[in-house]
């Protein structure tokens, strides 16, 4: 029986020291295939005495068991290394950029059009738009700016004919929707506007307005302080943000205020080229809107009062995302641009 | 309105320091605009007197001076001209500084000198650099020039609106800061001026609309070569104004502090009567400023015998004006209604202070008051024996008060906030507003009428806001509006703009704003067909006409990026463009405004990178990003020729079979024009047709398998992919699922006048599975109506 053991001893050598599979296959052939050397041992059991088979069998049995455990043991562990490898050469540098197309960018002053537009709608305002190319009467004297008013002074106006005109702010649309609407009503009105300014650091030509209306039996001077100033700690994402109003002048409002932030760039703290080292910006325009303006719409002034405001994306931009120059937002360069990715 | 902190504290001076002050005026609606200090920053400047001037041993224009500071005598070597023994000089001595510029001790052409006498110009006062500045004579040897000069002042500026034209004045400013403040306001002595002849001329009002007063007075006599006085001129000076000679300094001067224009005529030049009336149509004028004008009708004149002599309340006219050899004047101080000046100016492209303040309104009660301070300073400073004063009024044409009421209700109501009758009683008081409590019983009510300086209140409204402003509105309460609730209408069939936008984005492009108003010359070549609405008045000819695309302002963007390295643009913009249809009459209704949604797309397909193709876009790239933008459904695109773009490469875009917009390769010669260096791919649709959507309605999905067929056909180049669509959809049955165009082939093997194309049928039955049958014959009909209908041969 010293063969089996020697042939045991030889199989475990030769499986242990196999590494290719094919290699570890041929053994299993050799060893445990229906010719196999220790398969071949079962066939020797007739030459032995009838009382010493069952135990020599035995023997053979647990014998190629264990060959047959070692086979696959290291059919399994020489398989998980070739796995390995494999996983190994097909390893990426995952630190290479992505493949294909990069995302564009929203204008900024779409941005900020964006977030205005979303607070107001949220507490039930709705967009109105309107022509750009504008008549005298809604832009103007609709407004409680008749002819010759020394306010139109401030209004440096585009004209196309003597009562065609681009319109200087978005408060025609406001005039519109009060004469085919009834109250109460509660209007934001973004767009473009235009004034005779040359191009230069702080004017453009051609900019945008959101203009805000809302006309109710219960609306007052106070509500419009506290809309503006949620407004403002809102869009400017601090809830603490000291915003002030000051007197003003407006035809189509009265009481008129101006609306100014603590300065945003140094928070008030002076020394600022933003603010001038006022400490304050001026951001909107706002007021109880003037009864005779309501009354030319054919709104009952003394059944309805109204709040207006009036803001500039291009400024509140400047100011939120630090933009020193008007000009980048009409100039269109996507080194600019891509910024607002 | 400029004007000096100290001249206001001579009328009203309140203890607050000048920023303080300064935020109050703003917080009462007159913002300020800026401060700065009167003069440059003076330190060891002092009053000095020369007591010898001699000639320089080295020099002819230098003199050796001794200079007495009230204590020590100092040798200063000067050059100016005036430089002579008795005069008082303002003496920077050594360590003086004038702003950054320090004194030392020097020698000038082999002489010492120590310290030096400065002109007007050093002293930061003016440009006045002909000689040294002469005080004085009773001015104090030694005493600091910053204290005696008064410089220790600041100069603020207010940036008025035109509601607030009474504080166009020293008087106006003075009121509202007495009346922020409390206090009462020190009005200098404008005692009647006694006449001591009874020369005068008379005043006819033939246009009471716009002259209802006219205070006039002769003053003999005058001496213009009098010297105004430092007090005057620097009060002129630190509100922007030169001194000229007495007679136009005192009117300034009465301009800035009464907030009443004057004019002053050669006594002797006037020829007869005055009259005040409007001008007719082609009249001429000389003006003061030496202009030519002819005159529009209902311009308001001042005229004597010899014609108009003035263009009332804006400017005077040249044959009257006052001139150097002038003896005798005439002083005019006139009410002129904002209504009859209001945009005259303008019309005639100018602008004056007197303008300003007669079309926003001047105090119709301020004229006698005006002339006889003015006379009583002419007299001061350049002597003169005064005539009568005389008023000629039509006191029914003056503007007459408004009665207001004012309800405590609708104050409460309008800010938020009750006020109890008293505070309101005390604002009004203190804005010298006259009121009574209403007789007709209403509750706390009252009717008030505002004093004649105020031209700006007029409705209830304005008092509201008067009461709020001198509350304050930082005291007014904050709450947030109660409203019924409303939902916004939020439509399915008309997809969002915003929505539009993040495709776009999500595509590659980045979203441009150009200017609406563009080059005329450019547009036409880029699109002849169109009628542009032109500017009357444009910046310049690059801004002269509105876009009637928007193609245009992409094409600059591109440009502008390319000229700056950046070669893969993609682009887009949403805008309004205008057409006008009617070339005959250009009016609200005729002008076309139009939304429309415009794209460009140049440079290659991907940003350059190791894992991209470094291909050029081309037609359907763009067309693609369009197909992903609109949806496929109800989408097609029609070959077309268009103006401006590539024949062969340009189609009509429509969307269930309405014309949405055009797409297409920039011709070659407009890309030129636009100074293009690479193909570009262009597109414009109507946004809001291209919003349209439909609302889904789901048909149910198959259970069985799809049987897909493949085959490929030779085709003419010209047959279309549309027609190959539309011939196999025809033929194919109902249980076509869909069809896709997986391969186009031109070139090598084949007939040039052909193409092969690769075509891929799906086929499915919703409810049970087809048979090999049922589509070998769906396939023998497709290829049958595609060799019959299109000369195709299977390949």
């Amino acid at each position: 029986m010293s063969d089996l053991d020697a042939l045991r001893l030889e199989a475990l050598t030769a499986v242990a020291s196999a590494t290719e599979l094919s290699e570890i296959e041929a053994l299993r052939v050799q060893y445990l295939g229906k010719k196999g050397a220790i398969t071949s041992q079962l066939k020797t059991l007739g030459q032995l005495p009838e009382a010493e088979r069952p135990g020599a069998g035995a023997r053979i049995n647990q014998v190629k068991t264990e060959v047959d455990a070692a086979i696959n043991a290291r059919w399994q562990s020489q398989t998980a290394i070739a796995e390995a490898a494999k996983v190994q050469a097909s390893a990426i540098d995952v630190t290479l950029p992505g493949r294909g197309l990069q995302r564009g960018a929203l204008h900024p002053v779409s941005l900020v059009l964006e977030r205005i537009e979303q607070f107001f709608h949220s507490v039930g305002f709705e967009s109105v738009v309107g022509p750009e190319i504008e008549d005298d009467y809604h832009n103007f004297e609709a407004l409680n700016l008749p002819a010759h008013h020394p306010a139109r002074a401030m209004h440096d106006t585009f004209y196309l004919t003597d009562s065609l005109l681009l319109r200087t702010h978005t408060s025609p649309v406001q005039v519109r929707t009060m004469e085919s609407q009834k109250p109460p009503f509660r209007i934001i009105c973004p767009g473009k506007t235009y004034r005779v300014d040359p191009p230069d650091p702080s004017h453009l030509p051609m900019f945008h307005q959101v203009e805000g209306l809302m006309v109710d039996e219960h609306c007052s001077f106070a509500d419009l302080k506290g809309m503006i100033t949620e407004f403002l700690r809102v869009f400017f994402e601090r809830d603490d943000l000291k915003v002030r109003f000051r007197p003003s002048y407006f035809p189509f409002t009265e009481p008129s205020a101006e609306v100014d932030v603590q300065c945003v760039h140094c928070s008030g703290t002076g020394h600022c080229r933003v603010c001038s080292s006022t400490g304050w910006l001026e951001v909107m325009g706002s007021g109880m809107v003037h009864p005779r303006v309501l009354e030319m719409s054919g709104i009952d002034s003394e059944k309805y009062l109204g709040f207006a405001f009036g803001m500039g994306p291009e400024r509140l931009a400047m100011l939120r995302y630090g933009v020193s120059d008007m000009r980048h937002f009409v100039e269109n360069d996507l080194r600019f641009l891509e910024q607002f990715q | 309105m400029k004007f000096s902190e100290q001249w206001l504290r001579e009328w009203v001076n309140p203890k607050l320091s000048t920023q303080a002050l300064v935020s109050q005026i703003t917080m009462a609606g007159l913002e300020v605009d800026s401060v700065e200090p009167a003069a440059a920053i003076l330190s060891q400047v002092v009053v000095g007197q020369i007591l010898s001037a001699e000639s320089h041993p080295n020099a002819d224009k230098l003199k050796v001076c001794t200079v007495s500071s009230g204590t020590d005598s100092h040798q200063v070597v000067c050059g100016a001209p005036n430089a002579r023994p008795g005069i008082k000089v303002p003496f920077a001595l050594v360590g003086a500084k004038l702003d950054d510029f320090k004194i030392k001790k020097a020698k000038l052409r082999g002489v010492e000198s120590f310290g030096m006498l400065c002109s007007e110009r050093e002293l930061g006062l003016s440009e006045n650099h002909e000689g040294l500045m002469e005080l004085a004579d009773d001015a104090p040897v030694g005493a600091d020039i910053n204290g005696y000069l008064k410089l220790d002042d600041s100069i603020i500026e207010v940036d008025l609106t035109p509601n607030r034209s009474d504080c166009l004045g020293i008087i106006g400013l003075a009121r509202e800061t007495g009346l922020m403040n409390n206090l009462d306001v020190c009005t200098p002595d404008m005692q009647p001026v006694a006449a001591v002849h009874n020369d005068e001329v008379a005043v006819h009002l033939a246009a009471l609309d716009g002259c209802p007063r006219f205070v006039g007075r002769v003053v003999r006599d005058v001496d213009l070569t009098a010297k105004t006085p430092l007090w005057l001129t620097e009060k002129l000076r630190r509100s922007g104004i030169r001194s000229i000679d007495p007679v136009v300094d005192v009117t300034n001067y009465i301009m800035l502090e009464l907030n009443q224009p004057m004019h002053a005529y050669d006594l002797n030049r006037l020829t007869g009567d005055i009259t005040v009336r409007q001008s007719t149509k082609g009249e001429q004028l000389t003006l003061l400023n030496g202009n030519q004008t002819t005159l529009a009708a209902g311009t308001l004149l001042i005229t004597d015998a010899s014609g108009p002599i003035g263009m009332a309340g804006i400017m005077g006219g040249a044959s009257t004006a006052v001139q150097s050899d002038t003896r005798d004047i005439y002083l005019e101080a006139a009410f002129f209604a904002p209504i009859a000046i209001a945009g005259r100016a303008r019309a005639y492209s100018m602008h004056t202070d007197a303008a300003h303040r007669f079309e926003r309104g001047v105090d119709y009660q301020g004229q006698v008051r005006a002339m006889e301070r003015a006379s009583q300073l002419l007299l001061l400073i350049a002597g003169g024996r005064p005539g009568p004063l005389i008023d000629t009024v039509n006191e029914a044409d003056l503007p007459q008060a408004v009665e207001v009421r004012l309800r405590a209700a609708r104050v409460a109501r309008v800010l938020g906030m009750d006020i109890n009758d008293a505070d309101i009683e005390n604002i009004l008081k203190r804005l010298e507003f006259e009121f009574s409590l209403d007789p007709n019983g209403e509750d706390r009510a009252w009717l008030v009428q505002s004093p004649s300086h105020r031209f700006d209140i007029n409705i209830e409204a304005d008092l509201i806001e008067e009461i709020s402003r001198i509350i304050g509105y930082e005291a007014l309460p904050v709450t947030q509006p109660v409203a019924t609730l409303s939902m916004l209408e939020a439509t399915e069939t008309q997809s969002s703009g915003k929505r539009l936008k993040q495709r776009l984005i999500d595509r590659g492009y980045s979203e441009a704003i150009s200017y609406s108003f563009v080059d005329s010359d450019l547009q036409q070549r880029l699109l002849p067909e169109a009628t542009a609405v032109a500017l009357k008045n444009p910046l310049s000819s690059e801004m002269s006409v509105m876009r009637t695309t928007l193609v245009g302002g992409l094409l600059k963007a591109l440009v502008h990026n390319q000229n700056r390295q950046q070669t893969n643009v993609r682009l887009f913009e949403i805008g309004l463009v205008f057409h006008q249809h009617d070339q005959s009459a250009l009016s609200f209704d005729t002008i076309a405004q139009q939304e429309r949604l415009a794209m460009v797309l140049s440079g290659q397909r991907f940003p350059e990178g190791w894992a991209n193709s470094s291909d050029s876009v081309d037609f359907f790239d763009l067309k693609g990003d369009l197909e992903a933008l609109l949806g496929e459904t109800g989408l097609t695109f029609e070959a077309c020729e268009i103006s401006g773009l590539q024949v062969g490469q340009s189609a009509r875009i429509l969307k269930d079979n309405v014309p949405l917009g055009q797409i297409g390769l920039l011709e070659a010669s407009v890309a030129a024009q636009f100074d293009l260096r690479a193909p570009a791919y262009v597109a414009e649709i109507d946004l809001s047709l291209a919003l349209g959507q439909h609302v889904p309605s789901v048909q149910e999905v198959s259970k069985y398998p799809g049987v897909r067929r493949d085959i490929a056909i030779l085709i003419a180049r010209s047959v279309t992919a549309t027609s190959v669509r539309s011939v196999i959809e025809m033929s194919a049955g109902d249980t076509l699922l869909h069809l896709k165009l997986f391969d186009v082939y031109m070139g090598k093997g084949i007939d040039p006048n052909q193409k092969s194309v690769g075509l891929g049928l799906t086929f499915q039955h919703p409810s049970r599975t087809l048979t090999d049958e049922e589509i070998n014959t769906a396939m023998a009909e497709v290829v049958q109506a595609l060799e019959s209908q299109l000369q195709a041969q299977l390949r």
